[in-house]
């Protein structure tokens, strides 16, 4: 299994980064102990990531609408330059073998092709188009002040639950 | 300044910035771009049970919640300090469309026909506010990710699985758009 550890994992440490990685998104394996704290250069760039969310209206239902109806540039302006922006620094990050501001390796994890792609694809798109929002839009609403959207939130909590609860009994 | 920046923001500066979140997070710290997985750590951490989906050491992942919570506390601040007083430029076809559903209501973000705690316990109420966002936490977690997992990491990385995962994305998005949306919206 391919797998991020720098030294020789324990059966333990194998075991929860398998179940982590069940779906093969958001698993890092750091070797460095940080303190808590450190985790506030994460929350520092969430909070440009939300005003940015917020000012570029993409947390809009109106924006995601015009999208879906093929009737407005901004939305897929926003994805493409992003996607454009994300290539452009993977590949240099790779080519020039660049490494952490602490020294580690750079490790994208591989994403591994299940029929969930395609069945749980069709389910989130058909919901972003009802609610206009992805995930992350979703904190953003809430925090914008839109404070029914906690209901949405709590019930994409609730969705996340029955998805791991039945998990076994999906085709993936 | 402050009134440029109070102004809606152009989506290449929207794009660039999110596109930056990629490298800004493997080159901090070795992590990789999905909000998503922010719902599972949740349900890890606060009703794990004993699924083997949510038993797994979440605090490792904690990052991920430090950074959503970020993004709600930035909207706060966008909503608070950088609030733009007009109504929302939408392009003239997409408001006739909604304006023969009713829909009139430009002048926040999110039409308060619709989104409002009144709404909630209405049929088209519960559809929009509880249906749709238990299929967004449902299908983003059997897809693998979202928007930002997907789409825009795993599209970065070139991976395939991210592209089928984007294109039924825009499928379901389309349909429910087109086929679903004008018979929920005058429910």
């Amino acid at each position: 299994m391919e797998h991020s550890f720098q030294h020789t994992p324990t059966p333990q440490e194998l075991a929860d980064l398998k179940a982590r990685e069940l779906d093969s998104i958001c698993v890092n394996e750091s070797e460095l102990q940080h303190p808590w704290w450190y985790n506030f250069k994460y929350a520092a760039w969430g909070i440009l990531f939300g005003i940015v969310f917020v000012k570029a209206e993409i947390i809009s239902w109106f924006r995601i609408q015009e999208m879906f109806r093929f009737e407005s540039f901004h939305m897929y302006g926003v994805i493409g330059t992003a996607v454009f922006v994300g290539l452009i620094s993977v590949q240099l990050i790779q080519r020039l073998n660049l490494k952490t501001v602490h020294g580690e390796n750079i490790h994208i994890p591989k994403k591994e092709f299940n029929k969930g792609n395609i069945y749980g694809g069709l389910i989130f798109g058909l919901g972003w188009a009802i609610t206009g929002a992805c995930p992350g839009p979703l904190f953003a609403q809430v925090g914008a002040g839109f404070s029914v959207v906690i209901i949405t939130f709590l019930s994409a909590v609730a969705g996340t639950y029955v998805y791991g609860r039945f998990r076994d009994k999906l085709p993936h | 300044m402050l009134e440029t920046l109070k102004q809606p923001w152009p989506w290449y500066v929207a794009g660039a910035l999110i596109g930056l979140t990629v490298p800004y997070l493997l080159l901090v710290g070795n992590k990789t771009f999905g909000i998503s997985s922010s719902l599972r750590h949740l349900c890890a951490a606060c009703i794990p049970g004993d699924i083997k989906f949510f038993t797994y050491d979440w605090k490792k992942e904690i990052w991920n919640l430090f950074f959503v919570g970020g993004i709600a506390v930035g909207a706060f601040i966008a909503a608070h300090f950088l609030s733009n007083p007009d109504p929302i430029v939408l392009a003239g076809s997409t408001q006739d469309y909604l304006a023969t559903k009713g829909i009139t209501d430009t002048t926040q973000l999110l039409p308060s026909e619709i989104f409002s705690w009144d709404q909630l316990f209405s049929v088209r109420g519960f559809i929009f506010i509880v249906l749709g966002g238990f299929m967004v936490g449902f299908g983003t977690r059997w897809a693998g990710g979202c928007t930002s997992g997907h789409a825009i990491m795993g599209l970065s990385s070139l991976q395939w699985p991210s592209l089928v995962a984007t294109v039924m994305f825009m499928i379901g998005g389309i349909v429910m758009t087109w086929f679903i949306l004008p018979q929920l919206l005058t429910l």
